[in-house]
């Protein structure tokens, strides 16, 4: 099947933002609406993509393949499986409602932020559909300057701190993978394909090497414990748009990269390293649930949580069952969900108070009573509620864990208590209570804009959390696929 | 007798006796203009770049030819270098031009001694023969030397000027010292004769070696790499931005060349020894550059610590070429670091052009301050100093990528995996000086609202360079695929 809507789903956004920097922040409207347009074709040129995907089908799928450095036999190759696909439909989604939280609250260089925006857009997709190890890496790396310059330019008061550690942590980690990439092109007789790659015979020792120096790239974005530190100075920094992007799609780019590069490139020393991995991922489900328990500023919570529950995501990835690998896709899809929501909710409220401070809060349902609403269902999505979206995937994970080893299933379990705890107790002392200050008094209740945003993420959390048949199916093929080849050893 | 007198071939040395005979009609018309009409000076150099240009593309047919008795040769590597030579010294041209008339520097002097110095790199790049490569250097050195002190009445030019001289005219003696080494071990000084020498074994190695290092030592001066750097952040800093920006530009495209037609076309034989001492030069280079640049304050100092460490990562290339007896890894090594100094040349380029572009009347804008809050001043020429340092750091899509990755490959290619894992280490610290550009235009508010002057072929010419680092970066194979195909046909 050929067809170029992958490459309309990376370029598209990114030349719509050169359109949008040329319109310029002075005609703000005409600015605004072109940014949205451009993001709502975005999301509507990857609607295809998961419509005419054949789900019986495990490799990849709407390939473009082109000559791109002969040199070095680096091509332009695109493709999907069921594992990346939902990717770029979430990436393309979550687009549109950030142009619509930075329609109003952002006043400064308004064009350049919704152009940053789009332009990630456009390259996030591109790490998700590229299948040249090249075009994914420098897709990987180019992601970063907009985000470096969205929490710079547009951030808090420590916002220069937060993106200097944001770019130089994950640059660390990046160029430690561009050598392996190196080495795997010269191992694999100079190719950079990765279909190719998975099939290249490797030793134990470069595997192990291997996988570590995929580990520091892809542990420091997912994060993992212990190099997860950047993530919560960031999210706090960030502005809203930025958090969701970072919380929804950003760290995902990490767990995805384990689905693609170190489990098949290097299934020997994922086995053997599973125990360590397992290891780090209850750590950051448990110990960075209870880190969550203490926070006193709601986004640092929300970035907490979202470290724990990516913990689920990469615990799942290493049990090597179905079920758990499935569950860590459906987890990934559905933390992006409702954690860009949590973070868009904190916007929300920040937007009006300027604080994000709990102890500011209190009462606000009694002010904001449809806020509150939408604001609750995502906390117990958020918490694990069974009917939303955030039960079903810690749900098949921990089945999965559980028919791997009782106790890692049983640990993983506590997050169901410790998320509700975190989650639920910020959210009573945000909302309920009597109302604490006059700030709280004076506050109003969301606009149709929001309500628009917020009501749009409550449908997919809910849909997914009710059916989430359609999700599961597509990834079904392709991780069944996965798992059949990294149980056949390399050596 | 003149009966033994036979002409050379002259054809081979068009570009080069075309130069020489403008220099002359330049510098005597020049006696009869008013500085009214300086611009007649300024246009008549501009066209014998032109004119050179023109001249060496219609002489390139791919044929190695020698003339002059063996000294000078005239090879698809020489025509290709000296292409690049003349865009870039007429890319400084332009830039210069607003700077040396507001500050009164717009003499007759300055392009006669920027075409002499063009000759001498020239005759460096064409060198065949030790004197002729000698000769070349010391055109563009004495050159130089008189360029950095062209601004006589400051003090800081004067003194770089006379350290430039003296370690300048200290490491032309290692240079000449070593030459007569060789040509004690090898009894000819045609490079051509001394490769043959050496593979006939005839030549005394004590005594090769001892010149070798002696040689070597004089190449990494003019490169300016470890331990012989200390030249390069004071001269940089010293001398006005204009000449500043020609020494940081292309020269290092002739040093390149004399260092690959004395290392690798004379001494080959030698690789082994060179090759050591080039990869601990590289080492030190690129640890040195990268760490004392993060302790700059000063944009022009900033960028020469910079300039080092990079050249440090072309030495990596050079010294991958030769594992063993192993050949095959040459062509390509020698292509990567080609390709790193072009593209060097082309972000120094337009690094030294954004300082120049800033700079006005009585106001040198060297401090990394001045770059303060560029993006409000002028939101087009902060995204190009934006692309420019992207590109140094080595983030992609920008040419500054390709680069690296380039030399990465070789030099894993070459099996030195822990020095390439050295350096993208000490990249990562080079990232962050980097990236503080960015962060002082983007994140930070202006000190300084006045207004950006430049002329409109000075923008036009900057735009184009910035946008040639970006293009050049997303196709990266017609300049890679050229400096291949260059060596190639002259090796």
């Amino acid at each position: 099947m050929s067809s170029n809507l992958l490459s309309l789903a990376i370029w598209l956004p990114i030349v719509g933002a050169f359109a949008v920097f040329a319109v310029g922040s002075e005609r703000r409207n005409i600015m605004r609406w072109l940014a949205l347009a451009v993001a709502v074709a975005g999301f509507l040129v990857t609607l295809p993509l998961y419509i005419g995907f054949d789900t019986a089908q495990a490799g990849m799928q709407f390939v473009e393949q082109a000559a791109w450095i002969p040199r070095f036999n680096v091509s332009y190759f695109l493709g999907v499986d069921g594992i990346s696909v939902l990717f770029l439909l979430l990436n393309s989604f979550i687009t549109i409602l950030v142009v619509l939280a930075g329609w109003s609250v952002i006043e400064e260089k308004q064009a350049q932020y919704m152009g940053a925006f789009l332009i990630m857009s456009g390259l996030m997709n591109g790490i998700f559909c590229a299948l040249d190890a090249v075009l994914f890496y420098v897709f990987f790396e180019a992601s970063l300057i907009p985000m470096y310059l969205i929490i710079g330019v547009w951030g808090g008061p420590n916002r220069v701190y937060a993106a200097f550690k944001f770019f130089l942590y994950t640059l660390l980690g990046s160029l430690l993978m561009l050598i392996a990439l190196i080495y795997l092109f010269l191992a694999s007789g100079g190719s950079f394909n990765l279909l190719e790659w998975h099939q290249v015979r490797l030793e134990m020792t470069p595997q192990i090497l291997l996988f570590v120096a995929f580990l520091v790239a892809f542990a420091v974005k997912v994060p993992m414990w212990p190099v997860h530190t950047w993530l919560p100075d960031a999210h706090v920094e960030a502005p809203t748009g930025g958090s969701v992007v970072l919380a929804a799609i950003m760290l995902k780019l990490g767990a995805y990269g384990f689905l693609r590069f170190s489990l098949p490139i290097a299934p020997d020393a994922s086995q053997y390293l599973a125990p360590m991995m397992i290891t780090l991922s209850l750590i950051a489900v448990v110990y960075i649930g209870f880190v969550a328990l203490v926070q006193t500023d709601m986004k640092k919570l929300v970035a907490y949580s979202s470290i724990s529950h990516m913990g689920f995501v990469t615990l799942g990835f290493f049990i090597f069952n179905q079920l758990g690998v499935e569950g860590a896709l459906v987890q990934m899809i559905s933390h992006g969900f409702i954690s860009g929501a949590m973070f868009l909710c904190i916007g929300v409220l920040y937007d009006r108070m300027h604080s994000r401070n709990i102890a500011d809060y209190g009462g606000v349902v009694n002010t904001m009573p449809k806020f509150a609403a939408l604001f609750l269902f995502f906390a117990m999505a958020n918490s694990g509620l069974p009917a939303t979206s955030g039960f079903v995937g810690e749900f098949m994970v921990i089945l999965g864990a559980i028919k791997f080893n009782f106790w890692v299933g049983f640990a993983a379990a506590t997050t169901l208590i410790l998320g509700a705890a975190y989650t639920l107790w910020m959210y009573k002392r945000v909302a309920f209570g009597p109302i604490v200050n006059d700030h709280v008094r004076s506050l109003t209740d969301i606009n149709s804009r929001e309500l628009l945003v917020l009501g749009l993420l409550a449908l997919a959390v809910l849909a997914m959390g009710l059916y989430p048949f359609p999700f599961t199916d597509v990834m079904h093929a392709s991780v069944d696929n996965l798992l059949k080849h990294v149980a056949v050893s390399k050596l | 007798m003149l009966q033994n007198f036979v002409v050379p071939d002259l054809y081979p040395a068009a570009p080069e006796l075309f130069l020489a005979l403008m220099i002359c009609v330049i510098l005597l018309v020049d006696l009869f203009l008013a500085q009214s009409r300086r611009w007649i000076t300024s246009l008549m150099t501009m066209s014998t770049l032109i004119g050179c240009a023109a001249i060496t593309y219609a002489t390139a047919d791919g044929q190695s030819v020698l003339t002059f008795s063996n000294m000078f040769v005239d090879d698809l590597l020489a025509d290709f270098l000296k292409l690049m030579l003349y865009f870039s010294v007429m890319v400084v041209l332009v830039y210069s031009r607003d700077y040396l008339v507001a500050r009164g520097l717009d003499r007759g002097e300055f392009y006669v001694l920027v075409l002499c110095a063009t000759l001498g790199m020239m005759v460096m790049i064409s060198a065949a023969h030790l004197l002729s490569i000698y000769i070349g250097l010391e055109l563009l050195s004495l050159s130089l030397y008189a360029l950095v002190a062209i601004d006589r009445d400051s003090s800081r030019a004067t003194e770089a000027a006379m350290k430039y001289f003296v370690l300048g005219a200290l490491a032309s003696g290692l240079l000449l010292y070593g030459m007569s080494m060789i040509y004690g071990a090898t009894g000819t000084l045609e490079i051509g004769g001394i490769a043959q020498s050496i593979a006939m074994g005839s030549a005394n190695k004590t005594v090769l070696v001892f010149g070798l290092v002696f040689l070597v030592s004089g190449i990494a001066f003019k490169l300016g790499a470890v331990p012989f750097h200390m030249w390069i952040p004071d001269v940089y800093h010293g001398a006005p931005t204009a000449i500043t920006l020609f020494i940081a530009s292309a020269p290092k495209l002739a040093a390149f060349a004399m260092t690959l037609r004395l290392l690798v076309y004379g001494l080959f034989e030698m690789a082994h020894h060179w090759q050591v001492m080039l990869m601990i030069m590289a080492v030190l280079s690129i640890a040195l550059g990268n760490l004392a640049a993060i302790a700059q304050t000063n944009i022009k100092r900033m960028l020469a610590y910079s300039a080092i460490a990079h050249m440090g990562f072309m030495l990596l290339a050079l010294m991958s070429g030769v594992v063993g007896e192993d050949r095959h890894f040459m062509i390509n090594a020698y292509s990567s670091a080609m390709y790193y100094v072009v593209a060097y040349v082309l972000m120094s380029l337009g690094s030294f052009g954004m300082i120049l572009l800033l700079s006005r009347a009585g106001y040198e804008a060297e401090n990394l301050e001045d770059f303060k809050g560029l993006n409000r001043r002028s939101p087009w020429f902060a995204a190009v100093m934006m692309i420019l340092m992207f590109s140094m750091a080595g983030i992609p899509f920008f040419i500054g990528f390709f680069a690296k990755f380039s030399v990465l490959l070789a030099a894993v290619d070459a099996g030195h995996v822990a020095i390439a894992v050295f350096a993208v280490m000490f990249s990562l610290v080079g990232a962050f000086y980097y990236l503080r550009v960015v962060k002082l235009m983007y994140f930070d508010a202006p000190t300084d609202a006045a207004p950006i002057t430049a002329s409109l072929d000075m923008r036009i010419v900057l735009s184009a360079n910035g946008v040639a680092v970006a293009l050049f970066g997303m196709f990266p194979q017609a300049i890679m695929s050229l400096c291949t195909y260059a060596l190639v046909r002259s090796m």
